[in-house]
């Protein structure tokens, strides 16, 4: 099958996930992608991130962020593997980092000194706070930038204090970010240096209560009950049912007390209450789900419009014929002949599916073969 | 001064926020995005207003992710303003829309048919749950698509209800992977000179932003993620990870050996648990342990403990405090845009191009905005 980045070619420096996952998503759409690893170490996410989920030796995480990349194992202090590194520079098309600041000019491998090799190269940088200012050395670990952003204000009820997205959604979107700049030089052609910070994107991520917030002043309310979204009123949010949780995510409060049979919510006619109060109205609506099932209420809901859904774990998700139909799953194989199952691209191109059967590497799988290639 | 996306067009029919918010990334890395608006009411989202707040008309929201486009009214369902619209399709790079499926073929806007006026275009498509299935109806909406992905159980503690992300997750990480799909669409357009559709769908892209837990998932006899009774933070990691209270505001304490925390902040106690296995097995243990000894403490009073032993860590702030920081200032994230006599800020794009921030000050369009502009320049 042919790929959108069939003929690019990544230099990938980069290690844990925010980098990698920029990487991944190159490889996803065609792109040959070259790890750089640490002769010894490795990228330190095959061991020591979620280390509890292993696929084969390696964590089950590096498996999933790291298919379908090549694994070169090399010392960057050293002359020889310098030279090399030099070489294969020339004939990339992109080189990516997620050191900190300064790491990659002590190496001498600074985007001026690698531009002098390949006057075509997009240089692409990852860091956790930029450049500049008095955060620049502070570690950019996930966890810290959902802190120090303002983001545990937002999930949660208020009762709950500070709560953190329960998933390295800054990894997660910097890499994103990072992926359209490559991208949008490589459309250009030229030249480029691209840099993402995890703070700049997730203030990007917040561009809505943000945007708020300048305008107003106001801090953030969650709210008390089954709060799912601070700036949205009833009924949004997740509501127990006697067989599980479902979804209410928009619809007009008298019009569900109509169909629901709940007839305290008639009254609330005046949208402006269903923000204003949607405490009290969530909980007049939670106290009148929880008696019957999920399924009731949805065969109610569903048929007039009421934007609405179950409320699945993952087991429930991959047994769905809605998740079945996706092809979302595929099957990977190492070099030993070992598989597992991971996910693929989630974009298609001209209504086909994007897959690859080449699992993550082992460290310095590709060392020779490319010493061989770039001797 | 030069963007990566100079002379590129794209014609974007879509409302609300996943392809919007993908519009917004290429404009503001130099495409000229033209919103392709029905002339009464345009995109349902000016109309859809959080905390009631509205500048010149249009919500607020509207205007921060349709800053630095321009916007054409046409009632597609009139021969002759379509005909105009195929005549911009035919002199453009990128077309973009979120209809429900079937729309587009009936304007006769479907791929097949764009590509006979223009061959070489790319044709995005956005949907909530793919094309296919019995999910293809639903509401492609942020919460619903949370909800059925599994994500709403990984975050908030073990014995709490699912929890929702407090964002609009979905449409935002479908934005940014509508946005990679159009743009290496357009590589492949630069350097083989053929088009391509590109579809994305709310529910692949949270599928794909829980891939790492999914695969471990996967290939463990599915067993599912529990998450941490005590200041859970991420159902796959273990002690001590995760924010606690102090005696006077939240810190977040990251990974690391528990020993090293436990002797940087004189924590009596855990020491049969220091070992990584452990640190995992019996997190909840841990944390409960941690959550008690922090409290007795300021924030300020732990952070200086623990930073002067390299320990990973940092003070949970609100907007408040973040827009105070130092460290926030020098990002200059913040732009004001000017229309009529509302004004509005907001965030500036968060990728650097050639060391240069990149800002934009111009505002969301109104409706029709460029139309007299248009017909000139594309000869309409």
């Amino acid at each position: 099958m042919s790929k959108p980045l069939d003929d690019i070619f990544v230099l990938d420096f980069t290690q844990f996930l925010s980098g990698p996952v920029a990487t991944l998503r190159l490889s996803d759409l065609g792109a040959r992608v070259l790890k750089v690893e640490h002769h010894e170490k490795g990228d330190l996410s095959r061991s020591i991130y979620a280390s509890h989920f292993n696929i084969g030796e390696q964590s089950a995480f590096f498996q999933a962020i790291n298919r379908g990349k090549e694994s070169l194992s090399a010392n960057l202090k050293d002359t020889q593997d310098l030279e090399l590194i030099k070489k294969l520079v020339a004939r990339a098309d992109v080189v990516v980092s997620n050191f900190r600041p300064g790491v990659m000019a002590r190496l001498g491998l600074d985007f001026d000194t690698l531009k002098a090799i390949n006057p075509q190269l997009i240089f692409a940088e990852i860091s956790g706070y930029g450049r500049e200012g008095p955060w620049a050395n502070k570690p950019g670990q996930d966890l810290l930038l959902q802190a120090l952003t303002g983001l545990c204000d937002l999930s949660g009820g208020e009762a709950d204090g500070a709560m953190p997205m329960g998933l390295a959604i800054a990894d997660n979107l910097a890499g994103a970010q990072l992926a359209q700049g490559i991208l949008a030089a490589l459309v250009s052609g030229e030249s480029t240096l691209v840099e993402v910070s995890m703070m700049e994107a997730m203030l990007d991520f917040q561009f809505e209560p943000l945007t708020l917030y300048y305008q107003d002043g106001e801090a953030i309310q969650r709210g008390n009950v089954n709060a799912a979204h601070s700036l949205v009123g009833a009924p949004y949010g997740l509501y127990k049912t006697k067989s599980g949780y479902i979804a209410l995510a928009m619809g007009a409060i008298p019009k569900l007390g109509e169909l629901l049979g709940c007839e305290p919510l008639l009254e609330y006619i005046d949208s402006s209450r269903w923000f204003a109060e949607r405490d009290s109205i969530k909980s007049i609506l939670a106290n009148h789900l929880a008696p019957k099932s999920s399924e009731y209420w949805l065969s109610i809901l569903e048929p007039a419009d009421i934007w609405c859904a179950q409320v699945l774990n993952w087991k429930e998700l991959v047994a769905h014929e809605g998740f079945k139909v996706l092809n979302m799953v595929q099957t990977v194989t190492d070099s030993q002949q070992e598989s597992y199952q991971t996910t693929r691209c989630p974009i298609k191109f001209n209504d086909e599916i994007l897959v690859s059967s080449v699992a993550a590497p082992s460290l310095g799988e590709h060392s020779e073969k490319i010493r061989n290639e770039f001797a | 001064m030069k963007r990566p996306l100079d002379g590129i067009t794209v014609l974007e029919f879509s409302q609300y926020l996943a392809g919007p918010y993908a519009g917004l990334r290429l404009a503001d890395l130099g495409a000229r995005v033209i919103k392709i608006e029905r002339p009464k009411g345009g995109d349902a989202c000016r109309q859809l207003a959080t905390k009631n707040m509205w500048a010149d008309g249009d919500s607020v929201l509207f205007h921060t992710i349709n800053r630095n486009k321009d916007s054409f009214a046409a009632n597609l369902k009139d021969p002759e303003d379509l005909e105009l619209v195929k005549k911009l399709i035919k002199q453009a790079d990128v077309i973009t829309h979120n209809f429900r499926p079937g729309i587009m073929q009936r304007l006769g806007l479907d791929y097949d048919s764009v590509c006979e006026i223009n061959p070489s275009i790319v044709y995005g498509e956005v949907s909530g749950y793919g094309e296919v299935g019995p999910w293809r109806d639903k509401p492609g909406q942020d919460l619903l698509g949370q909800s059925v992905s599994g994500l709403t159980w990984l975050t908030g503690n073990g014995d709490k209800p699912p929890t929702p992300f407090g964002l609009a997750v979905a449409d935002m990480l479908c934005g940014t992977h509508f946005a990679q799909g159009l743009l290496a669409a357009l590589v492949q357009k630069k350097r083989k000179g053929v088009g391509a559709k590109v579809c994305v769908s709310l529910l692949e892209s949270i599928i794909d932003f829980q891939f790492e837990g999914f695969t471990a998932f996967l290939n463990n006899g599915q067993e599912l993620p529990e998450r941490a009774k005590v200041a859970n933070a991420h159902a796959y990691m273990g002690a001590p990870y995760g924010i606690y209270k102090t005696k006077d505001s939240s810190i977040a304490i990251s990974m690391g050996a528990l020993q090293k925390l436990c002797d940087a902040i004189s924590c009596e106690g855990l020491e049969a648990y220091y070992d990584v296995d452990t640190q995992f097995e019996k997190r909840d243990v841990i944390k409960a342990k941690l959550a008690e000894h922090f409290l007795q403490e300021s924030c300020a009073h732990w952070l200086a403990k623990l930073e002067v032993n390299d320990y990973w860590c940092s003070a949970v702030l609100n907007y408040d405090q973040l827009t105070q920081e130092e460290a926030y200032k020098v990002l200059e994230m913040e732009q004001t845009l000017v229309r009529e006599d509302a004004s509005v800020t907001t965030t500036r794009c968060p990728i650097r191009i050639n060391g240069k921030k990149l800002f934009s000050s111009k505002p969301a369009p109104k409706i029709g905005n460029a139309n007299a502009a248009l017909t000139e320049e594309f000869g309409l």
